[in-house]
């Protein structure tokens, strides 16, 4: 397991808030949150529902901007910066895996893959190239589209695809939410490895705990703030804590994560 | 279910807006050809009626709407006779030239080239709507020779005052006279529709047009207090010569109106041939637009299905979804149509066709069509979405990926090779049996189920044309061409339905171009082939006139030979024949005819030649013997020479000049070949010939080039007419191109999102959109090229005998329309590819 915050962080969000709606329907989704995601790093991110898990990380990833606050994503500022330049750090800077249609019907399995760099007009540099396709396992699987793969596969493309541009950071939105626990594993054991082996950082927004054991830290979220940071989570850890940040936001115990 | 249907109606009125655009523009172009048909019919037939008195006696078929200057006069001795009857109140005898022009002060027939110019003397005729047929507005009636009135509409035009000198272009010796203007006069229904209306005195018309002979042309009666007009007719009868007859005003009135619709019948067909062409294009994109509703809206759909609604409800809510877009569309359609009209009106009135004081009525009739047709073609289009929306299974509400059922391609191509050969022999059959209008309903048929075989089959024949492109974009736009590429050949239905309705307009646009040029190249030939005279003495728009500019031309230094021709309309064999009469003894110097059976020496009175394809149309060999029924009665004619039909001699039958003077016809030229002596100076002869001509703005003398270029010229207006007319076609298609593509975009917003969130540009995705709309475009244009260059070139080699000896294809002309279709392609892609930019790329990936 690597060190934990050397050098930069590869992200920071300082005081961050961002809030929805106004008078009556006003919802704070974001409430002055500040927090450094370390260079090599496998964070996970819960929260209930509602708690601006996905919020904070649209943020990080230049997908939506806050109302105030800064976010860097290496040594780039993000607010201020107009769509084309957000586009640009999003392709060359930022990859991303979300929890489905995460690939384009009409590609193949190896033209999703290198997409982001054809965007950018990039060859892939092959020795990487070959190392993220033998990660993935999914040599004999290139040119098939993606109705032709399963879910557990498709979300491995999708991870090729975040990886193979050697962004700074990788944002994962649920990645195994609609998959069965077998391919989630394939894939968690995935990003791990990719974090361990070539020091990627990630950050995942999760709801399983079992997802989120696999990182390195996870930080809790409720009612726009961070109320918890775990280290070197473990399931059960990890059920005791949302436990208690549920609790503290609704007093009615819980029926489920 | 009425409730979920409107609903739908209001969610997607966008949508729907743009494929009532169809309709709209389908049903105004129906709309507007009724609207101004009846609005013209309206005003000639005013015309017709102010102009009619209670019985009207002339020479059998000389007074009819269509005739010609006729040459057979009534002696003056029977206006007393008609006089003495008790069922006469008053006698009105006239003579009615033809032909008869105001030269404007810049030397230019005032009213345009092209309406007709009519004479005659005051009558004091009273009309059947009451009112008399002329009336004295301003100044005084002319009673000295040289002395005219004007109808006041010419006056306003030319620019006249009362005392001024005017000039005339008349059908007399010599052919050009300067008048004073001594009034003003009104016609009895108003207008006279942009024709020209000049009042002479009775003898000056005599002397001056016939020969100083005391003689009418036609005489108008009207009855005395309670006499019927039969009773008038029938006594009037019995005093007139033999041939001459009296018929009743009523009778007159019908038979004019008879010949006058088929005259608007022919150019309301020819208008409405459009509108159905739009309306082809339009079920296409109709159509698409439903599919494309339908299938984004199945899980919907579906539960409804699953919440209990029955198969005929699903189906009938997208029906009444599509009348109601039928609806909205007709009555747009209808007002846009009186627009339409309004603006035919202006074109006509560039021809010379007047009709500012006609009324535009919106008939019942006008109005049922309007809703019929828009109703009719929007139940047609939305019937294979709504089945297609019926068949969705209730289980599809709960399922993630819902695709439709969809008929295999291999029925729709079995279906469009059927209806490809149908057509096929359709054409065949119109193009070998040459019989006026039911070849051409065979020909357009058989063209139109061809369209609609190859549109159904273009789905599969796209496939790797659309490989091609996207090859080609890969090479010129990297990942983004290629995206673009992809995402046309995703459906390749929907793409091949898009383009498919480019297609149809883009075909018809070509076939005419090949047609124009081959017709050019034609005329070109045959003109350098068969015409050997060095100058064409003749009217642009074929307006006869006098002969004295033969006479005079006969008389220059240098001429060695002048040929006159005529033209007439009589009937052979009960079908409408173009003849050109000649003087046989000197047509061997105007033109070398290529004989093909036969020999043209034999052709004089009592004979007649025939062209190749009236040969075998009507099935006239050298020796048979054909009737020609002119307006002064039946000419049997024995065939003796079978000839090519050459565009240097007008005509499908050729006379000599007696035939018609046989017919009853006045001697009129419509064209006059001028051949010089071998020594003498060509500038020196054509000086000559342009003086004799200088002052008659309705001829013009040219050489064999310029006559030819002036034939090409009135091609081309042809064309671009056609051109226009085709072009909202084009337009309705490009607008599916719109739709389509706006639709397809909402339907991968999800996509959309995703690409940008991976780093697409909104640069990169607007061209990725912009890519995608050219390939069906120029698909489109492509099909229809290769289509109109089929059906153009075919058509051009079946009528070799009909003149068209040059197949010419206008390759430039094809590139420009596909250059064309490619920006028109980039600027039906701005509209969804602003949207697709503009979207929110975390909504979009939010998107259910």
């Amino acid at each position: 397991m690597t060190t934990n915050g050397t050098g930069a962080p590869a992200a920071r969000v300082a005081n961050l808030t961002k809030t929805y709606g106004t008078g009556d329907a006003l919802v704070t989704a974001l409430d002055d949150v500040t927090l450094d995601l370390a260079n090599g790093e496998f964070t996970a991110v819960m929260g209930p529902s509602g708690s601006g898990k996905s919020t904070l990380m649209h943020c990080c990833a230049a997908l939506d901007t806050a109302d105030s606050g800064q976010v860097y994503v290496g040594e780039h500022e993000l607010s201020g910066m107009k769509d084309k330049q957000l586009t640009q750090l999003r392709r060359d800077e930022i990859g991303f895996i979300f929890q489905s249609f995460n690939l384009v019907p009409t590609l193949t399995a190896e033209e999703n893959i290198t997409l982001p760099l054809a965007i950018a007009g990039r060859k892939p540099e092959q020795e990487w190239y070959r190392r993220v396709i033998d990660a993935v396992d999914l040599e004999d699987r290139l040119t098939h589209k993606p109705n032709q793969l399963s879910g557990g596969q498709q979300q491995r493309v999708a991870v090729a695809r975040a990886l193979v541009s050697q962004p700074r950071i990788v944002f994962a939105d649920e990645p195994t939410g609609n998959l069965d626990s077998h391919s989630g594993a394939e894939v968690l054991t995935l990003l791990r490895r990719s974090v361990d082996d070539y020091g990627q950082t990630i950050v995942m927004v999760t709801h399983d705990p079992v997802a989120a054991a696999y990182a390195d830290r996870v930080v809790f979220l409720a009612d726009g703030r961070i109320v918890d940071d775990l280290r070197e989570p473990d399931r059960e850890s990890v059920i005791q804590k949302l436990t208690e940040v549920s609790a503290r936001v609704d007093p009615a115990p819980p029926t489920e994560v | 279910m009425i409730k979920v249907t409107w609903r739908n109606l209001l969610a997607r009125k966008v949508r729907l807006l743009l494929s009532a655009f169809a309709i709209v523009l389908g049903v105004a172009f129906v709309a507007g050809s009724m609207i101004f048909t009846d609005a013209m019919g309206g005003a000639f037939d005013d015309i017709i009626e102010g102009s009619t008195a209670d019985v009207e006696i002339a020479f059998e078929g000389a007074n009819d709407f269509d005739a010609q200057q006729d040459n057979r006069t009534i002696p003056a001795d029977v206006v007393p006779k008609l006089e003495a009857l008790p069922e006469v109140e008053s006698v009105h005898p006239q003579n009615v030239l033809q032909s008869v022009f105001v030269i404007g002060e810049d030397g230019k027939v005032v009213g345009g080239n092209g309406p007709p110019g009519l004479a005659f003397q005051y009558t004091g005729a009273t009309s059947l709507t009451g009112k008399p047929i002329l009336t004295l507005v301003d100044g005084d009636l002319p009673d000295a020779p040289y002395e005219i009135a004007l109808d006041k509409d010419t006056i306003e035009k030319g620019g006249f005052d009362l005392g001024d000198k005017v000039r005339l272009a008349t059908p007399g010796t010599p052919p050009t006279i300067t008048t004073t203007l001594t009034g003003a006069v009104e016609f009895g229904s108003g207008g006279l529709n942009g024709a020209t209306l000049t009042i002479f005195d009775e003898t000056f018309m005599h002397d001056q047009f016939f020969d100083g002979k005391d003689v009418y042309t036609s005489i108008s009666l009207n009855a005395a207090d309670g006499v019927s007009q039969r009773e008038l007719a029938d006594a009037a009868q019995k005093v007139l010569p033999p041939h001459v007859v009296a018929e009743t005003g009523d009778d007159y009135v019908e038979d004019n109106k008879a010949s006058l619709d088929e005259i608007l019948g022919f150019l309301q067909t020819f208008l409405l041939v459009f509108a159905g062409v739009s309306l082809v294009v339009g079920i296409f994109l109709i159509i698409n637009t439903f599919s494309i509703l339908v299938a984004q809206r199945s899980r919907e759909l579906a539960l409804l299905r699953a919440l209990g609604a029955s198969r005929r409800q699903i189906n009938r809510s997208v029906v009444m979804e599509a009348l109601a877009v039928g609806f909205v569309g007709s009555t747009v359609g209808l007002g846009v149509g009186y627009l339409l009209a309004l603006g035919l009106r202006w074109l006509f009135g560039l021809f010379g066709l007047d009709l500012s004081q006609a009324d535009f009525p919106v008939t019942w009739s006008t109005i049922a069509w309007s809703y019929g047709v828009g109703l009719v073609v929007t139940a047609i289009a939305s019937i294979l979405p709504a089945l297609r929306a019926s068949r969705i299974p209730p289980m599809a509400a709960l399922r993630d990926d819902v695709a439709l059922p969809e008929a295999t391609l291999r029925r729709r191509v079995i279906v469009g090779i059927v209806m490809v050969v149908v057509g096929g022999t359709l054409m065949a059959v119109g193009l070998s049996v040459a019989d006026g209008r039911n070849s051409l309903i065979a020909i357009g048929g058989g063209i139109l189920l061809i369209l609609i075989g190859v549109a159904l089959m273009s789905a599969v024949l796209g496939a790797p044309v659309l490989h091609v492109f996207g090859a080609v974009y890969r090479r010129l736009f990297g990942t983004v061409g290629s995206l673009a590429a992809q995402n046309a050949l995703r459906n390749p239905r929907r793409t091949a339905a898009t383009a498919s309705a480019l297609m149809i307009g883009l075909a018809l646009m070509a076939m005419m171009s090949i047609f124009g040029s081959s017709a050019s190249a034609s005329t070109d030939a045959a003109i350098g082939k068969t015409l050997t005279s060095q100058f064409i003495i003749s009217n642009v728009v074929g307006q006869p006139f006098s002969p004295d500019v033969a006479a005079q031309a006969r008389k220059v230094d240098g001429v060695a030979s002048v040929t006159q021709l005529r033209q007439a309309f009589p009937e052979v064999d009960g079908g409408n024949a173009f003849v050109a009469a000649v003087d046989p003894r000197s047509m061997g110097l105007a033109f070398a005819l290529p004989v093909q059976q036969g020999s043209l020496a034999d052709l004089g009175p009592g004979t007649v030649a025939i062209t190749e394809s009236t040969s075998e149309s009507k099935g006239y060999d050298v020796g048979d013997t054909l009737t020609m029924t002119f307006q002064g009665g039946d000419v049997p004619l024995k065939v003796v020479a079978i000839f090519p039909a050459a565009p240097a001699v007008p005509g499908d039958y050729l006379v000599s000049l007696d035939t018609l003077t046989k017919g009853g016809l006045a001697p009129l030229d419509s064209m006059v070949f001028v051949t010089k002596q071998p020594g003498a100076s060509t500038d020196a002869v054509r000086a000559e010939l342009e003086r004799i001509t200088k002052d008659l703005p309705t001829v013009t003398v040219k050489d064999p080039e310029g006559y030819a270029a002036e034939q090409k010229e009135q091609v081309n207006t042809f064309l671009y007419m056609i051109y226009g007319l085709l072009g909202l076609s084009v337009i309705i298609a490009i607008l599916g191109v719109v739709n389509t593509l706006s639709l397809s975009v909402i339907e991968r917003t999800r996509e959309v999102g995703l690409l940008r969130a991976v780093g697409l540009g909104r640069r990169q995705l607007r061209t990725m959109i912009r890519l995608e709309s050219v390939v069906v475009a120029v698909f489109g244009a492509l099909l229809g090229m290769v289509m109109g260059v089929v059906f153009g070139s075919t058509m051009v080699l079946a009528l070799k005998d009909q003149g068209l000896t040059e197949l010419s294809i206008p390759w430039a002309l094809m590139v420009t329309f596909l250059v064309a279709a490619a920006v028109t392609g980039v600027l039906a892609a701005v509209i969804p590819a602003r949207r697709a930019a503009r979207l929110d790329v975390l909504k979009a990936i939010a998107t259910e």
